[in-house]
């Protein structure tokens, strides 16, 4: 019976941690959906941007208040996970404060865990007043209605709470030490738990016990459960940030790929060489021709798309600097993400379902869910990839999606069919006759 | 002011067995827009005052393609391409300079991966290599001390990280320069990229451009640099839809120079 706690403490975790992997894997499949893109290039320059973008967050402090708020919770995660690691080993081993042998050291870990979860009690109610009560505009746009909000307050309640039954915990162990209580090894420095010790003062042993374990083992399944909703919530990006800023555009901002199914073609057509009869080569043509020119849905866009859409954490940074949208035009870059990450969302369920093999459900990411408005407002200004803190790039998708619009649909808006006929007609956008090109020359 | 531009064209250059040491791609706004051509000419103005030896294309240039890419046609833009790279490559160009920067971010990046390697500079980046090479010299002249406030194009700013060559140039006219609440990495699109220009803005609350020019007012300028033939366009606009044409002046950097040095 004295291994019962370790009995169940470990299955605990063992669920937590299991469920979690599952999850974990129902995303890498859905990821790998997109169409493969090379990304082994300019690996140095990769590791600089994850290591300054994700690890050191300098984006993030672009934005002052937010940033610094956003690094404390962010120091306070990391740090406070060599805490759940004694935790860990005191569950499974059925010691308690394993790692109180360090002595001054142990002290000092667990006195800056203190202050950095109250620092984390204090940000996290000044984002949840930023999100609720001082009306900032990018958190009330369109796209953050409904789950989207009560992700965003949910993620801040459950760190809320975490952080209070910490430092509970920590105060009824300070309580149980000073009474000398059996098993509460004399350890660690409590800076903030020991202003709430006074509630328990007078208690039995008992029922600090009780409080002191209640304490403990809410907290524990608590971090098991948060570890679980990060799948169904934004808050992925702790996650998805590193990989995603090592995947992250390194070419210039204005460079947009050359497709190279294009490219083959195009060539043909100019090469004088080609014989426009002639039977393709065995098997040559039909690895190089895609099905479709761009993308109308999320199995169009490429991995790298798609896992910029589980890291979205709809901060709204790109949405608030893309001019269409700061003039109120339809488009949101965020909606793009987000969007994109809900259609693939759905594709995955459906093929889940439908053991795993996806069943046409009548619907596509364009139109479904991203409209053509919102495509052709975008003036490709990069606005939204220098704002985001986790280089997400929504430019390429719209791009791709124009490009599904103008190649396979002939669907662009007439002013662009005119400009384009210009172009292919005059070599200029405008209709103004090639040989005209130097007259400025000899204009006064 | 003198008429006679010297604009060599690559073909007659070849003709003679001459290599100019620089392509100046003009761009189809260059070419045919008429506020444009007149920053083409002043560009030309400061080039034949330094002794540049370029040549320009002329009607064997055509459009770069980038309307045509951002409006997702690839395939037009990569015929466009491909056209133009051949014509460079025949001339043995090494090194573009352009007035534009959507010419100058698709031949400087896009253009690579099709076959045509060159080294591409920024008209403004072109003048302050002249500068610093002392093959041009600037004085202030009439904008000695003017409130100068500079937009940022997107494709010369954001998109390929060029933010100082135009700042330094307009200090060398020992101007006052004025920044907007969004500049640099921050700018703020002046509405004409991503083939916009070519097209009527969908339904907002306004336009982007007259919300840029209202962030280049809030300086109190007398002059909005440009450094790029759309946003001239689209700022100039601007100006004019809040009724300060009078007051204020949107000019290029090499419209600024070539003033400045009465050219």
């Amino acid at each position: 019976m004295d291994y019962l706690p370790n009995i169940i403490f470990l299955l605990v975790l063992v669920a937590g941690i299991g469920f979690f992997a599952k999850n974990v894997k129902a995303l890498s499949r859905n990821i790998k959906l997109g169409k493969d893109v090379d990304v082994s290039d300019n690996k140095p320059q990769r590791w600089k941007n994850m290591a300054r973008i994700a690890l050191g967050q300098t984006k993030m402090v672009v934005r002052p208040v937010a940033g610094i708020l956003h690094i404390v919770v962010y120091v306070g995660f990391i740090i406070i996970n060599i805490e759940v690691l004694e935790i860990i080993l005191d569950g499974l081993l059925g010691t308690h404060r394993i790692f109180a042998p360090l002595g001054v050291v142990y002290d000092v870990l667990i006195g800056s865990f203190e202050i950095l979860a109250f620092l984390v009690i204090v940000s996290v109610v000044i984002f949840w007043v930023r999100r609720n009560v001082i009306k900032i505009q990018r958190f009330l746009k369109p796209e953050m209605k409904g789950w989207p909000k009560k992700d965003g307050n949910l993620i801040l309640y459950i760190e809320f709470v975490l952080m209070t039954l910490f430092l509970t915990m920590n105060a009824a162990d300070f309580q149980l030490q000073t009474i000398d209580a059996l098993h509460y090894v004399k350890a660690g420095s409590f800076p903030v738990s020991q202003f709430i010790a006074p509630i328990f003062s007078g208690m039995s042993e008992a029922s600090l016990i009780v409080v002191e374990r209640s304490a403990w083992w809410l907290h524990i399944i608590g971090i098991l459960l948060f570890l679980n909703y990060l799948y169904y919530s934004k808050h992925l990006h702790i996650l998805l940030a590193f990989p995603n800023t090592y995947y992250g555009k390194v070419k210039p901002k204005g460079q947009l790929d050359n497709l190279e199914a294009v490219t083959a073609e195009v060539k043909m057509m100019m090469d004088p060489d080609v014989d426009p009869f002639a039977a393709p080569a065995e098997g040559a043509d039909e690895a190089a021709e895609p099905d479709k020119f761009g993308a109308s849905d999320v199995t169009d866009l490429n991995w790298v798309q798609l896992l910029n859409s589980y890291t979205c954490t709809e901060c709204g940074r790109c949405t608030s600097e893309c001019p269409a949208n700061q003039t109120g035009k339809l488009l949101s870059p965020r909606k793009i993400m987000m969007d994109t990450r809900d259609r693939l969302q759905e594709v995955g369920n459906n093929i889940d379902k439908n053991k795993g093999e996806f069943v046409a459900d009548g619907k596509q990411l364009l139109g479904d869910y991203i409209t053509e408005e919102e495509l052709w407002a975008c003036t490709s200004c990069n606005a939204c990839t220098e704002a985001c803190p986790v280089s997400i790039d929504p430019l390429s998708i719209i791009m791709d999606m124009r490009r599904y619009l103008v190649m396979e649909q002939s669907a662009a808006p007439s002013d662009l069919n005119n400009m384009m006929g210009n172009i292919e007609n005059n070599g200029a956008p405008w209709p103004f006759n090639q040989m005209d090109r130097l007259n400025w020359k000899n204009e006064s | 002011m003198s008429n006679e531009l010297k604009v060599p064209t690559m073909a007659e250059l070849f003709a003679e067995g001459k290599q100019p040491e620089v392509l100046f791609w003009v761009g189809c706004a260059g070419s045919f827009d008429d506020r444009a051509k007149k920053i083409t000419k002043a560009f030309v103005k400061i080039l034949n005052k330094a002794n540049v030896s370029f040549a320009v294309l002329g009607t064997e240039e055509s459009c770069t393609g980038d309307p045509a890419k951002r409006a997702g046609n690839e395939f037009l833009f990569q015929m466009q391409a491909v056209t133009n790279i051949e014509v460079m490559n025949a001339y043995e160009v090494k090194k573009v300079v352009t007035a534009c920067p959507h010419c100058f971010n698709t031949i400087k990046n896009e253009y690579p991966g099709l076959g045509g390697n060159y080294e591409v500079v920024h008209h403004t980046q072109f003048l302050k290599d002249l500068l610093s090479e002392g093959r041009i010299t600037m004085e202030g002249g009439q904008y000695k001390g003017k409130r100068i406030t500079f937009h940022d194009p997107c494709y010369l700013g954001r998109a390929n990280g060029v933010y100082e060559a135009p700042r330094d140039l307009i200090r060398k006219l020992d101007a006052e320069l004025v920044e907007m609440k969004n500049c640099k990495k921050k700018g703020l699109c002046c509405g004409a990229g991503g083939a916009q220009m070519f097209k009527e803005p969908e339904n907002g609350n306004k336009d982007v451009n007259v919300e840029r020019t209202e962030q280049a007012l809030g300086t109190k300028p007398e002059i909005i640099a440009a450094g790029c033939p759309f946003c001239n366009t689209m700022m100039t606009d601007g100006v004019k839809s809040k009724e300060k044409e009078g007051e204020v002046e949107v000019l290029d950097i090499a419209e600024l120079i070539a003033n400045a040095e009465d050219l």
